[in-house]
This record gives C-alpha cells, structure tokens and sequence, in this order.
C-alpha cells in the first residue's frame, strides 16, 4: 500500500499535502483500493467555509458509497473538476491526478493530523 | 496445530480454489462463512468481460445437497414449491424453499441427474437450512438427504463466448445443451455435471466438479479462454451482472418476510400441482397479496440508491411516510447510470412512476422502469420457448 512520506493523513483516509497556507485533500490509496472501482465523486462547492470534519464530499463506487470529511478548517479554494467526467483517476492515481480539492488552511498548523508512520500502523491494523 | 487448507484462521471456510485466487491477487472477503473473491483487479472490467465475452467464477461457497431414493420426485414436490417430479432428466428448474407461511427461505436451482436422484444448489448462507429442511419434510418418504458442498466445487463460465470457449474442451455436444438443461461430461479430463445454467443474464455454463480437481480445471479454463477475452470474476461483477439482469439476490429481495408473489415470481409456485406441499395453504391465500411489488427503479445519475434505503412518492423533501425500501441498488456498469430493486406500494409501483429514494439527508429522483434491466441479445437459433421460460 502506498503512503507517501511527504504528507499528512486522517484517520478517514483522507491525505493532506500543506503548502503555503493551502491544504490539497484526497483519499488515500488504502481507501481508493478497499472502495474499488470508483464511478462518482460528489465534489465540494467553491469558496465553501468548512470547519474540520464537515461533510466535504461523497466517493460512490460499484460496491458502496464513502463520505470525505474536511481533514483541515478553512474556504474551499480549488475543487479537481476533472473528477466530474474521469473518477477512475480516484483509482488509477489518488495522491495525484485524484486530488478532490483544495482548502485554504483556517488553521495552518496541521495539528491533529497523522504522519505517514501512523497512518500506515493504522491501515495495517485495518 | 496442523494448517487445515480448508479453512481461514479466522474460522471462515476456503474455496479449493483459495490459494489460486492469491496467486492472482484477489480481494479476498468473507462471505456467508467463506472467504471469497470479491474482484481480482477491477470490478467494472469484470463485468464488461462477462457482457462482452465470459467471465470464470468460483462459486464453490455455493450448498449442493443431493436427494435420492425411491419416493425423491414426490418428496419434493412436497418440500418445495415447484413441480419437481415434472422435470425431465437433464433438466434443471429455478424454485424455492418456502415456510409453512410462505415466506421464502431460500431460492434453488434443481437439477435432475437421475430418475430418482436430484442435485439442489442452495444458497451458501442457507445450505445448513436447506439440508435440515429437506430431511425434514423427507421424513415421511423413501428418500435421504446428503450435503455435497465440501467436496463439491463450483465454477461458472458466464458470457457470450462460453460456449465457444467450452465447446472444444468439453466430451459433449454443447449446441445439444438447452438453457436450463445439464449433462454429465468430461472436460479436459475431469469429470463434471455441465449445466447450462448461471446468474449473470448471459448464456453460459456451470461447472459441478470434485474439489481436488478445480484448481487444474479452473486454470485451463483460464488459459484457453484467455484469448477469448475472458477474465476471471468476482462477487462484486457477479451482484452487478445479476442486479441488471433483474434477478432476485437472497437476503435482500427474497426474505422469510415475503412470499414468492410480492416478489413477482408467482410462477414458481406451482398451486396447479397435485398433491399437498409445505406452504400450499398460506401461498394459495398470499397470491392475492396487493400490498406491495418489486419493481426496477432507474436514477439518471448518481449517486445510486443503495438497499434499505426508504422510497418516497415524491422527489420534493421528505413528503410523509415512506412508500417502500430499497433492497438492492448500484451504479449499472453497461447501461451508465444507477438502477435499484425496491419494494413499493402497489399504487407506485406501475412502470413510470416518478418517486425518489432517501439517501443521506437528500432525496434522489427516480423512475419505475420494467424488470429486468438489461437482457441478452438471444441467439438466431433460440431455445425452445419452455425453457426459456424457465430461466430466470
């Protein structure tokens, strides 16, 4: 299972990569494989203010349907609207062409959030 | 302890196949008390195999219970709702396993195989049920129950290029197998009961054959059928390709809580046949049920209802008391937007209705369509109309 080392993660199975003020969010690899082949992805609404934890959006895939939780507070800033006609991107490439959106970081600290260590201890306990 | 092959740590039984699918890198899950392949790698592609050319399944969870003995036709028309003495050798038939009440306990296929020996397969959750059942309602004739499931394995080869695919593996005229009609054969070696039966809405072919022999079977049939286009199978293409074809799945349209008329299989109760059968009162009274029906719901697009999601009468909020629930429900991989199965009131339930189905704080609009929702482009040549019929 890929976890890259350079981002953050939830319990959820949501990553983070925080980069100047700004939070990219998706599912991780873990999450996209126990889903399997994914064919919807409700995405947020721009300019959105989420607090941490809300509901951000909704994966479906053949088998189930998965809400995405707010892994960060802060505005909605960028949504990946590529995902509207392509979902099997959420598959092929989560901690890339997958991103879901952006959040600008209400919170910059990150705090709370899991390190690839834990999070990997986490999915291997799973 | 000595490591017992057939069975998982967690307790969960193993298909003979178990370690092969491994070897092929499947998503293992428990199941009805087996681990077994919910995909090999990706679901959809699974299914568009299966559609498009065949897919090779291992159902060897699957109960296959044989009856034998004298009086065995006549014990089963008693314990069961069909007309199983009619059947002609070779034949196979779809029925059910109803309570004295006429809820169902479990929906079968019968096969034939002898003048006085019948194989039931049986739904792997029911199969203890269906034993215990059968040895029951037997008791007052010549005829004896045996479970087969554990040395029994179970693989399908489901699409339109099957029989191409089987023809030249097989000792037996494939062309001369009807739908629903089975045959003892011999294919690349192994002996096997070859029954042209399945779950998918496509033509193709099970295969009953001793567990020990399945792994070598299984993967020649891999290796021949790959240039063909197929790929093996799991649970996941299975529920997609049996939902579309609008049969009904144990557990979730089928219950002891209903009887074969709600869920409008009427037909396979066979009030018309002589003699008395477990059930006979209750469903001769339940046949006028009007309360509620199973009908084919179209969303067109997502997210899909998903079962025991409430139905409404109207996609505007929640309009008062639910209409009826959602018992199976996916996004349709062949025909591009969600489809459910759903128990509705009989005043919602005729072929056009706009309802909605609630979903997590939303309601999702949908349409009654006919069942099923998609079938097969049949044959030039097509099987006679009786069998037909029978298929599901």
């Amino acid at each position: 299972m890929n976890v890259p080392e350079d981002l953050s993660y939830t319990a959820e199975h949501e990553w983070v990569r925080i980069e100047g003020g700004r939070a990219r969010v998706g599912i991780t690899d873990f999450a996209q494989s126990a889903l399997g082949d994914v064919v919807f992805v409700e995405l947020p609404e721009a300019d959105v203010e989420l607090a941490r934890g809300d509901h951000l959006g909704e994966v479906e895939s053949t088998k189930s349907v998965s809400e995405i939780y707010a892994p960060v507070a802060g505005r909605v800033v960028a949504v990946n609207a590529a995902l509207a006609e392509h979902p099997e991107r959420l598959n092929a490439d989560p901690y890339g062409e997958g991103w879901i959106c952006e959040i600008e970081l209400g919170d910059p600290s990150g705090e709370g959030l899991l390190d690839a260590t834990a999070y990997g201890d986490l999915t291997a306990s799973e | 302890m000595a490591d017992d092959p057939a069975s998982g740590r967690d307790g969960s039984r193993r298909s003979p196949l178990h370690a092969h699918h491994l070897g092929l890198g499947a998503t293992m899950v428990p199941f009805a008390g087996w681990s077994m392949p919910l995909r090999y790698q990706s679901e959809l592609v699974e299914h568009h195999a299966v559609r498009q050319a065949a897919g090779l399944f291992d159902l060897s969870h699957m109960g296959e219970v044989h009856c034998v003995g004298r009086q065995v036709a006549e014990a089963l028309d008693f314990a069961l709702v069909g007309a199983i003495s009619a059947l002609a050798l070779g034949q196979a038939r779809y029925t059910m396993l109803c309570a004295p009440d006429g809820g169902v306990l479990d929906d079968l296929v019968v096969y034939r195989l002898a003048e006085q020996h019948f194989l039931v397969v049986a739904n792997a959750a029911n199969t203890a049920l269906v034993r215990a059942s059968l040895a029951e309602r037997f008791d007052r004739f010549d005829a004896t129950v045996r479970d087969a499931s554990i040395e029994t394995a179970l693989i399908a080869l489901q699409g339109p290029v099957a029989a191409t695919v089987l023809a030249p593996l097989a000792g037996a005229d494939l062309s001369a197998l009807g739908n629903y009609r089975c045959v003892p054969a011999t294919v690349l070696d192994h002996e096997v009961l070859l029954a042209r039966t399945g779950y998918t809405g496509e033509d193709g072919f099970e295969l009953f054959v001793r567990a020990e022999q399945a792994p070598p079977l299984f993967e020649a049939l891999a290796l021949r059928g790959a240039a063909h286009g197929v790929v093996p199978a799991g649970l996941a293409a299975r529920d997609s390709l049996r939902l579309e074809a609008g049969m009904p799945l144990y557990g979730h349209e089928l219950s002891t809580a209903r009887s074969p008329y709600a869920a409008g299989l009427g037909r396979v109760v066979r009030l018309d046949k002589p003699g008395d059968f477990v059930g006979r009162g209750a469903l001769s009274e339940r046949q006028h049920e009007t309360g509620e029906r199973l009908v084919g719901l179209s969303c067109p697009r997502p997210p899909s209802p998903r079962a025991e999601m409430a139905v409404q009468a109207s996609a505007e909020g929640d309009s008062g008391e639910p209409v009826g629930i959602v018992t199976s429900g996916a996004p349709s991989p062949t025909l591009g937007h969600p489809i459910a199965m759903a128990y509705v009131r009989t005043e919602c339930a005729a072929v056009g209705t706009s309802l909605a189905v609630a979903a997590r704080g939303r309601a999702i609009p949908v349409e009654v369509v006919p069942l099923p929702f998609y079938r097969r482009e049949r044959p030039a040549t097509p099987p006679r109309a009786a069998d037909a019929e029978k298929e599901l």
